[in-house]
C-alpha cells in the first residue's frame, strides 16, 4: 500500500562498473533505492548482487561510474565512510568477533566511552539490549558471539546493523539461517524501519519472501541489470525471467555415439576426514570411453574430495583405481597425470591457474616433457601445441604470451581445459566446469565435452547444477555425504529421484533403512 | 599516482604506458645513474683497475643473490647463505692445512681441486638440510633457515675454536699448492672469480627460461597447489633451490678465502642481507612467483656501486647505510607501483571491452 505513493530516491548508481582479475562483475548497472521502502535485489548465484552491494557500502570501489547521495557524488573508499554518509549494511557471511561479546560486537569500532578514554561496557550493553529487546531474540547482551547459534549471530550482525542508525541499510542474505519465526520478527523490524523513512535494500533467494516484503524489485543477471519494476506490477514468472533470460542455456546435443570398453574404475574409495568420520565413503564406480558421467550432489557431499583421491592428492586415501583395466599403483599426481588421468579443479584461481603466468605457460605447465629435448625446452614445438590448444577450444586471448589473469573467467577456464589436454588424458575429471563463467564460454565448454567424449576419452563431472547434469551426462551418479546414494541412466533419470537421493544421509530422514 | 580517479585514468592510459616501460626498466636506470654519478663525483672511479676490483666485489653478492632469486621465487627465503659462506671457507682451509686424518696414522691431503669439489658438496648438503625442513618437516623457510644460520655459524667458529687458519699457501709435497688462483688468478686479463659468475650466470638464466624446471620454480611461486595439481614436483623443485642457493654460496666461500689466502670462520656475516637486497632490487618479488637472474645481477651491480663509490668519495660508511637501505625501499615502492598501475590499466581495458 505504500508503494502507492512514489519514494524519493535517495541513492544512485550510474553506468556503475566493476571488473576483478578475470571477471566483469558489473557491467554498467544504474541502480535507484528509494526512501521508506524496501527494495529487493534478485539474480542467481554470480550475478553481480553481493559486489553491487559492496560498491554502495564502500566495501569495493567502482571500477568506472558513479554514485550519487541524495543527488550529490559521492565516493567511498572504505566502509567507514559509508557508515559516516549513514549506510549499513548486514553481510551474507558473518562479519563477528567470536571472542567478543555481543554488545562489544554492536559497538565495535564505536565503543561508547567515558571522559578517560575508558569503554563503558554497562552503558554498552544497556544500549545494546534495547536493539536486542527489538529482535526479540533472548540474547543477553553479555553473552559471547562465539557460544550464540548461527541465526542468532545473525540477528546480533542485524541488531549491530540496526544501531548504527542510517539511512541505508543493506540486508544480504539476512534470512538464510533464520527460523521462520525470526523471519516474522525481522520483518517486524523491517516494517519499523521502513516507517521511520530508512531505505532498506534487500537481497534474498527466496521468491516468496521478496513478494511479500519488497516494493521495488531490480533483477541481475551476469552482471548486467535486467529488470527494474514496482513489485506490485511484477509476479513470480516475471522475476524468473528476467533472472534466467528468455533464451534458455544451450547444452550440447548428445550424438549418439556408443561408448566403448571401460576405461576407468574406481574401488572402494574412502577418505578420512580431519574431523572424524570419512569424506569419501567407500565409493566404487567404472567409466567407459566415450561416456560422460555426470556426478550431482549438493555442496559438501565429497564430490571434489573423490576427484582429490583419484588425482592422488590425499596420501591418507584408502581404495583402488584402475586405468583400461591396469591397477594404478602410482601414488602421487605427477605419476597419475602420466598414467592419462586429468583433473580440472572447482576453484580455477586457487588450484586451476598459476595466475602471473602467461597463457602459454599455463597451459603447457602439465605437459612440459612433451617439449623437451634433452632438457631443452623447444619454443617452437611449445608454440605450436599452445597455438593448437587456443584454436581448438576457441580461447578469446590476442597474445599468448599475456598474463592469463588479463583474460575473462570463461577463458581462462578454457586455459585450465587445455592444460589438462595437453597431458594426452585418457579420464578427464571435471570439478564444476561451469561455474563463474558466462552463458557463451559454457556452451563452448559443454561442446566441448561432447567433442572430447566423441573421441573416446572418458569424462567424469561433478556439478551442482540439475540442469546440466540431466543435459550433458550419459549416466548420473549421485553423492550425498560422502557415500554414492544412485546410479542412474539417463533415460530413466527424473530430477525428483536426483533430488531425493543427494538428500539421502542429510539429516534425520525418517525412512532411509527403505532405500536401498 | 595511483590514488588519481578513475576517469582521469582511461585518458592517463597511453601515458601510463610510456611510464610503465620506464618503471619497468627502473633497476637498468638505476645502474645507468650511478655509474654517471660516480664517474663524475669520484676520481679515477672509470679506470680499468677500479672497474675490475669493483666487479669482484660485485661479483661475491652476485653468486648469493642468483642463488637467492630462486628461492624467492619459490616463495621462500634463506638466510642461511651467510653462515654457508663462512663454514665453506672454513672447510676449504682446514683441507688445505691439515687434510683429513683417518685416526691410524695416515693423514689424507687433497689436492686444490679436489677440495674445491668437497666444499662445493658441503655446501650443497647444507642446502639440502634447508630443502628437506621446509619440505619434509613443513617448517616455514624463513624459521628453517635461521635455525641452520646459527648452526652452521656455530660449526665454522667450532672447526677452528674461533680461530683463523692463515697461510693457506700448501706444500708442494702434498700436492695442496694452488688455492690462490680462484682469487687472484687472471683469465684473459679479467679475473677468475668474474668468468666463474659469468658461467654460473649464463648456466642459471637459461635454467630459469628454457628448461621445465625453471619453468616449475615460476609455478611453485606463482600457485603452488596449482602447480601441485598440474603434476609438478613441487619438494623437488624447492630442494633443488635451496641446494643451488647453498652451491652459489659455497662458490663465495672458496672465492673469498682464496682471495685473502686465510679462513676466518666470521666471513659472510650478514651476507644474506644484501643478497636479498640484490634480489629485491633487481625486481625478484618477495611474494613469490617473479624475477630474473639479469635483474638480479643489475641489481647488485647497483649496490655493489653504490657502495664502493660511496667509499672512493670518502662518505662516512654511517651514511653509506643510510643510503643503501633508502634505495632499497625506492625500489619495492616502485616496484609496488608499477604493479598496480599494470593492474590499473588491464582493468580498464576491460571494463572498456565488457
Amino acid at each position: 500500500m505504500t508503494a502507492a505513493i512514489d519514494h524519493d530516491v535517495i541513492l544512485k548508481l550510474e553506468d556503475v562498473s566493476k571488473v576483478y582479475s578475470g571477471t566483469v562483475a558489473v557491467k554498467r548497472a544504474n541502480f535507484e533505492v528509494r526512501k521508506g521502502a524496501v527494495n529487493v535485489l534478485v539474480g542467481e548465484n554470480g550475478a553481480g548482487k553481493s559486489t553491487l552491494m559492496k560498491i554502495i557500502a564502500g566495501v569495493e570501489q567502482p571500477t568506472l561510474g558513479r554514485i550519487l547521495l541524495e543527488g550529490e557524488e559521492v565516493s567511498f573508499s572504505s566502509s567507514g565512510d559509508a557508515v559516516n554518509r549513514g549506510i549499513g549494511m548486514v553481510f551474507q557471511e558473518l562479519n563477528l568477533f567470536g571472542n567478543l561479546t555481543v554488545a562489544e560486537n554492536i559497538f565495535a569500532t564505536r565503543e561508547i566511552t567515558n571522559r578517560f578514554h575508558k569503554i563503558d561496557s554497562g552503558e554498552q550493553e544497556r544500549r545494546a539490549a534495547e536493539f536486542l529487546e527489538r529482535l526479540e531474540a533472548g540474547i543477553r547482551p553479555d553473552m559471547l558471539v562465539e557460544d550464540l547459534r548461527i541465526g542468532q549471530q545473525q540477528l546480533v550482525e542485524i541488531a549491530k546493523a540496526v544501531s548504527l542508525d542510517a539511512r541505508i541499510l543493506i540486508m544480504d542474505e539476512p534470512t538464510s539461517a533464520l527460523s521462520a519465526a525470526e523471519v516474522e520478527i525481522l520483518f517486524k523490524v523491517i516494517a519499523d524501519l521502513k516507517a521511520r523513512g530508512v531505505a532498506i535494500v534487500y537481497i534474498s533467494h527466496r521468491l516468496e519472501e521478496l513478494i511479500r516484503i519488497g516494493d521495488y524489485i531490480t533483477v541481475l543477471r551476469d552482471g548486467r541489470i535486467t529488470g527494474q519494476e514496482k513489485m506490485k506490477n511484477v509476479d513470480t514468472q516475471w522475476i524468473v525471467r528476467q533472472m534466467i533470460g528468455s533464451d534458455a542455456k544451450d547444452f550440447a546435443k548428445a550424438d549418439g555415439h556408443v561408448p566403448g570398453a571401460e576405461i576407468f574404475r574406481a574401488e572402494d574409495i574412502c577418505l578420512p576426514r580431519v574431523t572424524g568420520g570419512l569424506a569419501v565413503d567407500h565409493v566404487s564406480l567404472s567409466l567407459r570411453a566415450g561416456e560422460i558421467l555426470g556426478i550431482y550432489g549438493l555442496m559438501g557431499a565429497g564430490r571434489s574430495e573423490l576427484f582429490d583421491c583419484i588425482m592422488g592428492r590425499h596420501g591418507h586415501a584408502t581404495g583402488t583405481i584402475f586405468i583400461a583395466g591396469k591397477k594404478v599403483k602410482e601414488r602421487d599426481t605427477t605419476r597419475r597425470i602420466r598414467r592419462g588421468l586429468a583433473l580440472i579443479p572447482e576453484d580455477r584461481q586457487r588450484e586451476g591457474l598459476v595466475s602471473i603466468l602467461s597463457v602459454a605457460s599455463n597451459l603447457t605447465l602439465a605437459s612440459l616433457s612433451r617439449f623437451v629435448r634433452l632438457f631443452h625446452i623447444s619454443g617452437a614445438k611449445e608454440n605450436q601445441a599452445v597455438t593448437q590448444m587456443v584454436r581448438e577450444l576457441a580461447i578469446k586471448v590476442a597474445n599468448p604470451a599475456q598474463e592469463v589473469s588479463s583474460l575473462s573467467g570463461g577463458n581462462q577456464q578454457k586455459v585450465v581445459i587445455g592444460k589438462a589436454l595437453l597431458t594426452g588424458p585418457k579420464v578427464l575429471l571435471m570439478d564444476e566446469p561451469s561455474r563463474g563463467i558466462d552463458v557463451g564460454a559454457k556452451a563452448d565448454v559443454f561442446r566441448t565435452m561432447r567433442k572430447l567424449s566423441r573421441d573416446g576419452l572418458g569424462i567424469l563431472f561433478a556439478t551442482s547444477d540439475l540442469d546440466e547434469v540431466m543435459a550433458l551426462s550419459d549416466r548420473i551418479a549421485v553423492m550425498s555425504n560422502g557415500k554414492l546414494t544412485g546410479m542412474f541412466d539417463r533415460a530413466e533419470a527424473t530430477e525428483a529421484a536426483l533430488v531425493a537421493a543427494s538428500a539421502l544421509g542429510h539429516g534425520p530422514v525418517p525412512h532411509t533403512e527403505n532405500r536401498p | 599516482m595511483t590514488d588519481i580517479p578513475a576517469k582521469a585514468a582511461v585518458a592517463s592510459a597511453s601515458s601510463g604506458s610510456v611510464l610503465l616501460t620506464l618503471m619497468k626498466a627502473r633497476t637498468f636506470i638505476a645502474l645507468i645513474a650511478v655509474l654517471v654519478f660516480f664517474s663524475i663525483a669520484a676520481p679515477n672511479f672509470l679506470s680499468a683497475a677500479n672497474l675490475i676490483l669493483m666487479s669482484k666485489h660485485v661479483a661475491l653478492n652476485a653468486f648469493l643473490a642468483m642463488g637467492m632469486t630462486f628461492v624467492i621465487i619459490t616463495g621462500g627465503i634463506d638466510l642461511s647463505v651467510g653462515s654457508i659462506v663462512g663454514l665453506c671457507g672454513m672447510v676449504a682451509g682446514y683441507l688445505v692445512l691439515n687434510g683429513i686424518d683417518l685416526q691410524v696414522g695416515y693423514t689424507i691431503y687433497f689436492n686444490v681441486f679436489e677440495i674445491a669439489l668437497i666444499t662445493l658438496a658441503v655446501g650443497i648438503l647444507i642446502g639440502a638440510v634447508n630443502g628437506l625442513l621446509i619440505t619434509r618437516l613443513n617448517v616455514a623457510p624463513f624459521i628453517a633457515t635461521l635455525g641452520v644460520l646459527y648452526v652452521a655459524r656455530g660449526l665454522a667458529l667450532l672447526s677452528s675454536d674461533g680461530r683463523t687458519f692463515p697461510n693457506l699457501v700448501g706444500k708442494p709435497d702434498l700436492g695442496t699448492t694452488g688455492f690462490g688462483f680462484l682469487g687472484a688468478g687472471r683469465l684473459f686479463g679479467l679475473p677468475v672469480s668474474i668468468w666463474i659468475l659469468v658461467v654460473v650466470a649464463l648456466g642459471a638464466a637459461y635454467l630459469a627460461k628454457y628448461t621445465p624446471l625453471g619453468r616449475h620454480i615460476f609455478a611453485v611461486g606463482g600457485n603452488e597447489r596449482a602447480a601441485r595439481i598440474s603434476g609438478v614436483r613441487v619438494n623437488m623443485v624447492k630442494m633443488f633451490v635451496y641446494m643451488f642457493s647453498g652451491f652459489c654460496a659455497a662458490i663465495v666461500g672458496l672465492i673469498i678465502s682464496s682471495e685473502l689466502m686465510a679462513s676466518h670462520p666470521a666471513t659472510g656475516e650478514s651476507f644474506e642481507l644484501n643478497a636479498i637486497a640484490a634480489a629485491v632490487l633487481g625486481g625478484t618479488s618477495m611474494s613469490g612467483g617473479r624475477g630474473t637472474i639479469g635483474g638480479t645481477i643489475v641489481g647488485a651491480f647497483v649496490i655493489g656501486i653504490l657502495s664502493d663509490g660511496l667509499v672512493m668519495m670518502g662518505v662516512s660508511s654511517f651514511w653509506q647505510m643510510v643510503i643503501k637501505g633508502l634505495v632499497i625501499i625506492v625500489a619495492v615502492v616502485v616496484d609496488q607501483a608499477q604493479r598496480r598501475l599494470q593492474s590499473r590499466v588491464t582493468l580498464m581495458q576491460m571494463a572498456k571491452a565488457g
